[in-house]
């Protein structure tokens, strides 16, 4: 029962999230601001514990998303077999999209995780003065 | 037994149930193997899972629809899925918020990159206009890729392939990168991760270290929200 629930609050996040972004014409993707509201939900049942009832009680929607976030790579699987659709694409330009695409894939890995480090150890050097 | 077997082939063919099954066995299979592997970056399960099912409706003549018809269940957990990111989110926010100035500047770093580097190798490589476009939101999951390339008149199927090889390449390369330079802040290495190569990437990171899962799905969901603006004006700027 309390998977259920917990299944059916995670739902209700994304289609109020969906609701939300489709009603105000926001340029952000539904289940981005379903995830936000799932946040806040989790952060207020700690203050107020009138809220900590069904799926956020015991776990409950904590062990679901865990559930849900465990087979993460399998959800890809059905959209990237779309790949057979466009052979004809890739037999004339396949080798120079694969190629764009992993340079590109390297040089935007290097460039966040050298900016990441380079901005903590400035405000870690700060922190020390 | 009816008077045709073949009847029994073309009646299950065209059925959701059969294709669900293949997705689901297929992709068990992969993982496993991945899994014995101990999970070697080469070891895909998404990209063995792809091509070992392309080749069975290529094979048996199934046209995509129909394999889609099965297969969008799962495909349809990727948006319950990006909401329960909110969990790992949740139980780390003490972590998270400690480093919420160099998330938010490798954030833009690694947005602005990732769209300008595609547009600019795309041209250079002399592909078609519509092939750029369809390039540009590369970066980001697969939904709202294909939103960003309808609002620009490019292919959205084809944004979809390009989501998923770059995440696929992503996930391959870069545990063996960041070993290379040496960098063991697992924060940094999943916020890049989810950042370059979204949920496959995510996915990637979870495999690999808990706090990197934690930081690739924040970036990939923070990804997703600063390109969707970038996207058109980098076009607008640099495609010709």
């Amino acid at each position: 029962m309390v998977m259920l629930a917990s299944l059916g609050l995670i739902l209700l996040c994304q289609l109020i999230g969906e609701a939300v972004v489709r009603g105000l014409g926001l340029p952000l993707p539904g289940p981005v601001l379903g995830l936000l509201l799932l946040l806040i939900l989790l952060m207020t049942r700690d203050r107020f514990t009138l809220l900590a009832r069904g799926p956020l009680r015991n776990d409950g929607v904590e062990t679901a998303s865990k559930g849900l976030l465990a087979h993460l790579s399998l959800l890809f699987v059905p959209a990237g077999v779309g790949v057979v659709q466009k052979l004809d694409l890739l037999a004339s330009h396949g080798i120079a999209i694969t190629l764009v695409l992993a340079l590109s894939v390297v040089v935007t890995l290097l460039a966040t995780v050298l900016t990441f480090r380079l901005v903590s150890r400035l405000l870690k050097q700060q922190d020390a003065r | 037994m009816k008077d045709n077997p073949f009847s029994l082939w073309v009646y299950l063919s065209q059925s959701p149930l059969l294709w669900l099954t293949v997705t689901l066995l297929v992709y068990a299979t992969t993982d496993a193997v991945s899994l014995a592997t101990r999970r070697h970056p080469l070891v895909n399960p998404v990209l063995h899972a792809m091509w070992i099912i392309g080749a069975f409706l290529l094979l048996t003549g199934t046209s995509y629809t129909t394999y889609f018809a099965g297969a969008q269940f799962v495909h349809f957990l990727l948006g319950p899925a990006t909401v329960a990111l909110a969990v790992p989110l949740y139980e780390n926010r003490k972590r998270v918020v400690a480093s919420i100035v160099p998330m938010l500047v490798a954030l833009i770093a690694g947005s602005v990159t990732a769209v300008v580097s595609v547009v600019l190798l795309a041209e250079l490589a002399g592909l078609p206009r519509d092939v750029v476009l369809s390039l540009a939101p590369k970066s980001v999951t697969a939904g709202v890729a294909m939103g960003i390339a309808e609002s620009l008149h490019a292919d959205p199927s084809l944004a979809a392939v390009a989501v998923i090889l770059t995440g696929i390449m992503g996930a391959i390369i870069v545990t063996p990168l960041m070993n290379r330079t040496g960098i063991t802040d697992y924060r940094a290495r999943g916020f890049a991760a989810g950042l370059a190569a979204h949920g496959i990437g995510t996915a990637r990171a979870f495999q690999v270290d808990e706090i990197a899962g934690v930081f690739s799905g924040i970036a990939m969901s923070l990804n997703a929200l600063v390109t969707s603006f970038l996207v058109p004006l980098a076009v607008t700027l640099l495609v010709r």
